[in-house]
C-alpha cells in the first residue's frame, strides 16, 4: 500500500509504472529542486533556511550582547547598517528590545522548530521507516512554502521604519496590543502575527503529514516496537505540535481582534498616551495562559527531535544498544503528556490564584523524573561501549551534558517559592538557553554531521568538526554558565542597561567576558558553515554506510532518487539497536537482516515471523 | 575604497584557507588516514573530555568564589530568609547531581573509547537499575515539592490583620506609590479619572481619598507586615524588590497583592554592607517598553517610630491639589484642610529621587 501514489522505480508493482518513470525524469528543473515534492529535497530546503535564520538570529544576539558587555562603547560604526537605530553612538533602547524579540522568535520558531524538526522529520521519516516518500508529497511541499512565506514576512518586518515586534517573543498584551505603548507594536507586530499565523499553517501541514506517514507507510516488519527512537521522537513531536499550535493560533487571532477590531479579550482599564481606552473586562492573564499552553509544549517540540537524534547517534557510535529502549519511549510519552499540564509555571507571579501555583509546581517537578530517566539512559549507553568520536557523537554527548545542566536548574525555577526571586532574571535566561537553546542546537548539529553523507553523498571533514565542537561546547558554557551568577544577583532580563541601579551595578567584567565569548562562539560557527558548504561540493565521497549503522536509510543508494530505493523496499526483521550482539562477527546487524541469517547471535525468542 | 580593500583581504584569506584545507585533506587521503576505522583523533577526543571536566569543575569553583562576592546581601524580609535557604539547599542537591552525572558522562568516553580488539557490552536494559533511578529522583522531587509548597502557601496566604497597606502603581516608565493616610483606607480609584494631575485616578468623591498621600519614595516600617496593592495603568509591569525577595506583576485591570515583613532598616543595611550610600531599590521585571530598564524607585525602611513620623509629615494629595479636588468634588470641599499646613522638613533620607521618566525619554 505504501507506494501506490508514488509510482517511481517500483518495477514490481503495476506494469504502467514505466511510463511514470519517464515522466519523473522529465520533471522540469524547478519541480525537482525548487517546488519539489521529494521529502529529501524539502528537508534540505528546511536545513538551508534554518542555517540562514540561525546566522541572522545569532547576529542579533551579538548586537545586544555588545550593548550589555560594553555599555559605554561608541556604536557609531554600526550606523551604516542600523541607520536611525543608532543615535549619538548609542543603540536605541526600543531597538534593543526589538533585537531581543526577533532573536527569540527566530531561534525558537524558525531555527529550532522549522530548521530542526522540519529538516530531520522530513529527511528521516520515510528513509528510516522504509517509505518512498511522505504520505502527501504535495502537502509537504506546501508546508515548506508556507514556511518560506512566513519567513519572508518576518524578515520584511525587520526593515520597516517603526521596527519589528519588540515586546519579547511571548508578545504579552497590552504591550503588544497597543501601538501607543511602543513603536514595535504597530506594523511590526501586525507582521509578526501574520508571519506566525502562516508559520502555524506550515507546521500543522508538516505535522499531520509526519503522523500519517509514520502510522500508515511503515515497511513490512517495521512495527512500533522496532521504530528507531528518532522516529518515535518525531512522531510524538508532531502530535504535540498538532495539539498545541492551534491554541497559539487562536491567541494570535484574538490579539488581532483586540488590535484592529476594538474587542477587549486581553484589554481592560487602560490609560495610555493621555487617554483612557474604552476597553473593559478583558484579561491580560488569559493571553498568557493561551500562549504558554503552546509555549511550554513548544520547548519539547524543539527538544524531543534533538533527543531522538541523540539516541540514534549515541547508540551507533557507542556500538551498543540504546539502554532502556522501552523506557526511552515511555519517557518521551510521559514528557509529552506532562508538557501540556505544566504551562503555568511561567506564570507563578502573574497574580493568578496561588493554589494554581501549587498545582503547577507539583506537576512541573514530576516532569523532571522522565527527563532524569533519559539522561541516565544515555550515560548507561556509554558505559562499556566501544566509543567512536565522530563529530556527531561529540555533539550528542554535549547535548546530554546541557540537558542535565539545564534540566537541573529547571527544578529550581519550577519551585514557585524560589521562582519569586528568580523569575525574569538572568537565571531563567541561563536555564533555558542551556536546556532548550544549546541542547537542541547541538542536536541539530549532530544530525547534520551524522546524516550529511546520506544527504549529499559526501563526508564532512571530521577534524574541522572536532575543532568546531570543542570551541562551541566550551564556549556555550562560558557564555551561559555565568548568567546563573548574574541571575542570582537579581539582574532582570530584557534590560537595555543595568547601570541605573545600585543593586545591579556589579558584574561589568563578567558581562564583558560573556559578550566576548559569545562573539567567539559565533565566529566558530563559520568553521561549520565552511565545512558544510565546502563538503557539499568537494567532500570525500562517502561509503554506503559510513557509520556502520543499523537503520534503513543506509540501505539506499549513495544518492537516492525520489522514491529512495531503486528496487523493493527492504523488509525489517529486528529492532534498530543490534550493536555488538554476542555471537555475531560484526558489531552491527542492520534492521533488514533476517534472524535466519544470524543463527549464532539470536536469542531464544528471536525468530522470523512467517513471511 | 577601504571597503574594497577589506573585501579583497577577506576573499584572499578565505582562498588561502581553502587551499591549505584542500592540501591537508589530500595528504591525509594519501597517507591512508581515512582507511582505518578510527584515528588518533579518537584518543585525543576521549582525553579532552576528562581534561575539560577537571578544568571545568575548577573554573566552576573559582568563578563561584569570585561571583558570590557580588550576590545580594542576606534577605531583608522574613520569607526571603526562608526562600533563600530553600534555594541554597536545593542548589546543593543539584550541584551534587550535576557533578556525579557529568563526571560519569565525561569519564566514560575516556575509558570506553574505541579499541580494535574489544567488543562493546551488549546491555539493552536492566529493570532494577531503571527502577532505582526513577524512584530516587521521584523521592527527591517529592521532598522539594513539600518544602516549596509549605513556603509558597505561607507567602501567598492573606496578609495579617493590621498590615500597612500601600498602593504601588506602574506606568510607562515610573512607579508611583500611594498611602492611605490616617484612616488607613485607600480612597477609591477609577482609571477614567486619570489625568495630568491625578495620576492614580483617585476618586475625589470618596471621602477616604482625602488623607491619601503620594510620596516620592516608598517608605516601609521595619518589623511590621506590609501589604502591597499592586496595579498598572497601561501595560504589564512587575514589582521587584530584590533585597526583600519580593516580585509580583502589575497588571492593568487586575489588581494583585504581595505582603511581607521587612526586617532590616536602610540604616541597618548601611552598617551591614559598609556602604554609606546604600539604598533599597524597586525595579521592573516585566518588559514594558523603551524605559523598562529605568523604572527605578527608591525604597526606605525606617524604624517604626521614624516611619510614623515620616507619615505624619507627608502632605495629602488633596491639600496639594485643592483646586483640583474642589472642582472634581464640590460637595466634599469641607474635607479639605482650611489652610495649607506648613510642610515639615521632609524626612527623606536620600537626595532627590531619581526622575526615571526623564531617563527613559532620553
Ligand atoms: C527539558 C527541556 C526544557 C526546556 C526546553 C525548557 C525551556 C524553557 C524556556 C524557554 C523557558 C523561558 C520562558 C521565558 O521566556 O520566560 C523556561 C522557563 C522555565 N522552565 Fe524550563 N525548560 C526545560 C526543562 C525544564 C524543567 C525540567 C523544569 C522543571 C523541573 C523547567 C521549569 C521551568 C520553569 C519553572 C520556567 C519558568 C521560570 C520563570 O519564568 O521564572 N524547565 N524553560
Ligand atoms: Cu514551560
Ligand atoms: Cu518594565
Amino acid at each position: 500500500m505504501s507506494s501506490s501514489d508514488i509510482h517511481i522505480h517500483d518495477h514490481h508493482a503495476h506494469s504502467h509504472d514505466h511510463d511514470h518513470d519517464h515522466e519523473h525524469h522529465e520533471l522540469p528543473w524547478i519541480r525537482q529542486y525548487i517546488f519539489s515534492e521529494d521529502h529529501k529535497i524539502i528537508a534540505k530546503q528546511y536545513l538551508i533556511s534554518g542555517i540562514l535564520w540561525a546566522i541572522l538570529g545569532g547576529l542579533f544576539s551579538l548586537i545586544f550582547r555588545i550593548q550589555l558587555g560594553f555599555p559605554n562603547a561608541d556604536l557609531s560604526w554600526m550606523k551604516p547598517v542600523l541607520g536611525e537605530w543608532i543615535q549619538n553612538g548609542k543603540l536605541d533602547p526600543e531597538f534593543y528590545l526589538a533585537m531581543v524579540t526577533m532573536h527569540g522568535t527566530i531561534m525558537v520558531f524558525f531555527v529550532l522548530t522549522a530548521g530542526l524538526s522540519g529538516t530531520f522529520s522530513n529527511f528521516l521519516i520515510p528513509l528510516q521507516i522504509g517509505a518512498r516518500d511522505m504520505a502527501s508529497g504535495f502537502l509537504n511541499m506546501l508546508s515548506f512554502w508556507f514556511f518560506f512565506l512566513s519567513s519572508v514576512v518576518m524578515f520584511a518586518s525587520i526593515f520597516i521604519s517603526t521596527g519589528p515586534a519588540s515586546g519579547g517573543w511571548v508578545i504579552y498584551p497590552p504591550l503588544s496590543a497597543l501601538p501607543q505603548a511602543m513603536s514595535g507594536s504597530g506594523l511590526g507586530m501586525t507582521l509578526w502575527l501574520s508571519s506566525m499565523a502562516i508559520f502555524i499553517v506550515s507546521s500543522l501541514l508538516g505535522s499531520l503529514n509526519y503522523i500519517t506517514t509514520i502510522i500508515n507507510l511503515r515497511t513490512k516488519g517495521m512495527t512500533f516496537d522496532r521504530l528507531p527512537l528518532t522516529i518515535w521522537a518525531f512522531f510524538i513531536t508532531a502530535i504535540i505540535g498538532v495539539l498545541s499550535f492551534p491554541v497559539l493560533f487562536s491567541a494570535a487571532l484574538l490579539l488581532v481582534f483586540d488590535r484592529s477590531f476594538g474587542t477587549s479579550f486581553f484589554l481592560s482599564e487602560i490609560y495610555i498616551g493621555g487617554e483612557a481606552l474604552s476597553n473593559q473586562g478583558g484579561s491580560a492573564i488569559l493571553f498568557q495562559h493561551l500562549f504558554w499552553f503552546l509555549g511550554h509544549p513548544e520547548v519539547y517540540i524543539v527538544l524531543l527531535p534533538a533527543l531522538g537524534i541523540t539516541s540514534e547517534i549515541v547508540a551507533t557510535n557507542s556500538r551498543k544498544p540504546i539502554f532502556g529502549y522501552k523506557a526511552m519511549i515511555g519517557s518521551i510519552l510521559a514528557i509529552a503528556f506532562l508538557s501540556f499540564i505544566v504551562w503555568a509555571h511561567h506564570m507563578f507571579i502573574t497574580g493568578m490564584n496561588p493554589f494554581l501555583g501549587s498545582i503547577f509546581m507539583f506537576l512541573t517537578l514530576i516532569i523532571a523524573v522522565p527527563s532524569a530517566v533519559k539522561a541516565f539512559n544515555y550515560i548507561a549507553t556509554l558505559w562499556k561501549g566501544n566509543i567512536i568520536f565522530t563529530p556527531a557523537m561529540l555533539f550528542s554527548i554535549g547535548l546530554v551534558s546541557f540537558f542535565i545542566s539545564g534540566g537541573l536548574t529547571g527544578i529550581i525555577l519550577g519551585n514557585s517559592a524560589i521562582d519569586i526571586q528568580l523569575h525574569d532574571t538572568y537565571f531563567v535566561v541561563a536555564h533555558f538557553h542551556i536546556v532548550m537553546g544549546s541542547a537542541s542546537f547541538f542536536g541539530m548539529l549532530a544530525g547534520v554531521y551524522h546524516w550529511f553523507p546520506k544527504m549529499f553523498g559526501r563526508m564532512m571533514d571530521e577534524r574541522l568538526g572536532y575543532i568546531h565542537f570543542w570551541l562551541t561546547f566550551i564556549g556555550v558554557y562560558v557564555v551561559f554558565f555565568p548568567m546563573h551568577y548574574i541571575g542570582i544577583a537579581g539582574f532582570p532580563r530584557r534590560y537595555y542597561s543595568w547601570t541605573g541601579f545600585d543593586a545591579f551595578n556589579s558584574f561589568a567584567d563578567l558581562n564583558q567576558l560573556i559578550s566576548i565569548a559569545a562573539i567567539l562562539v559565533f565566529i566558530a560557527q563559520f568553521i561549520f558553515i565552511f565545512n558544510f558548504f565546502y563538503s557539499i561540493f568537494k567532500g570525500r565521497i562517502s561509503s554506503l554506510n559510513p557509520w556502520r549503522s543499523n537503520t534503513l536509510e543506509w540501505t539506499t543508494p549513495l544518492n537516492p532518487e525520489h522514491g529512495n530505493w531503486p528496487g523493493d523496499i527492504p523488509h525489517v526483521y529486528r529492532w534498530p539497536y543490534d550493536y555488538s550482539k554476542p555471537g555475531h562477527n560484526e558489531d552491527f546487524i542492520p534492521q533488514n537482516v533476517p534472524f535466519s541469517q544470524t543463527p549464532h547471535s539470536n536469542f531464544p525468542h528471536e525468530k522470523d515471523s512467517n513471511e | 575604497m577601504t571597503t574594497i580593500y577589506i573585501i579583497a583581504a577577506i576573499v584572499l584569506i578565505v582562498a588561502i584557507l581553502v587551499v591549505i584545507f584542500r592540501l591537508q585533506v589530500l595528504s591525509a587521503v594519501l597517507k591512508g588516514r581515512y582507511e582505518k576505522r578510527v584515528g588518533i583523533g579518537n584518543d585525543i577526543n576521549g582525553l579532552l573530555f576528562v581534561i575539560v571536566f577537571v578544568v571545568g569543575v575548577g573554573a566552576f569553583w573559582y568563578s563561584y568564589q569570585q561571583a558570590s562576592a557580588f550576590f545580594l546581601p542576606a534577605a531583608s524580609s522574613e520569607h526571603g530568609v526562608r526562600t533563600d535557604q530553600l534555594f541554597w539547599v536545593t542548589m546543593a542537591i543539584l550541584v551534587a547531581a550535576f557533578l556525579v552525572t557529568n563526571a560519569l558522562l565525561y569519564v566514560f568516553p575516556y575509558f570506553y573509547k574505541y579499541k580494535e580488539d574489544r567488543k562493546a557490552y551488549f546491555y539493552p536494559d536492566n529493570h532494577r537499575l531503571e527502577m532505582i533511578w526513577t524512584i530516587i529522583p521521584a523521592v527527591v522531587m517529592a521532598g522539594l515539592v513539600v518544602f516549596g509548597y509549605k513556603e509558597w502557601t505561607a507567602i501567598t496566604s492573606p496578609a495579617p490583620k493590621g498590615a500597612e497597606v500601600i498602593e504601588i502603581m506602574g506606568k510607562q516608565f515610573a512607579w508611583q506609590v500611594r498611602y492611605p493616610g490616617k484612616d488607613g483606607v485607600l480612597g477609591n480609584y477609577n482609571y477614567r479619572n486619570i489625568d495630568a494631575v491625578n495620576e492614580f485616578g483617585i476618586d475625589m468623591n470618596d471621602s477616604a481619598s482625602y488623607d491619601d498621600f503620594i510620596p516620592r519614595e516608598l517608605h516601609l516600617p521595619k518589623g511590621k507586615p506590609v501589604l502591597l496593592n499592586i496595579r498598572a495603568r497601561d501595560v504589564i509591569h512587575s514589582v521587584f524588590l530584590p533585597h526583600f525577595r519580593v516580585k509580583m506583576d502589575a497588571v492593568p485591570g487586575m489588581p494583585t497583592h504581595f505582603w511581607f515583613v521587612p526586617t532590616k532598616s536602610t540604616a541597618d543595611m548601611r552598617d551591614e554592607t559598609g556602604n554609606a550610600k546604600f539604598n533599597y531599590e524597586l525595579a521592573c521585571t516585566e518588559v514594558c517598553g523603551r524605559g523598562h530598564y529605568a523604572m527605578r524607585f527608591v525604597v526606605v525602611v525606617d524604624e517604626p517610630a521614624d516611619y510614623e513620623k515620616w507619615k505624619a509629615s507627608q502632605e495629602t494629595f488633596a491639600s496639594l491639589n485643592r483646586d483640583y479636588a474642589a472642582e472634581k468634588a464640590p460637595k466634599l470641599v469641607g474635607l479639605l484642610p482650611a489652610k495649607v499646613a506648613a510642610p515639615e522638613a521632609p524626612a527623606d533620607s536620600t537626595a532627590a529621587p531619581a526622575d526615571t521618566t526623564a531617563v527613559a525619554a532620553h
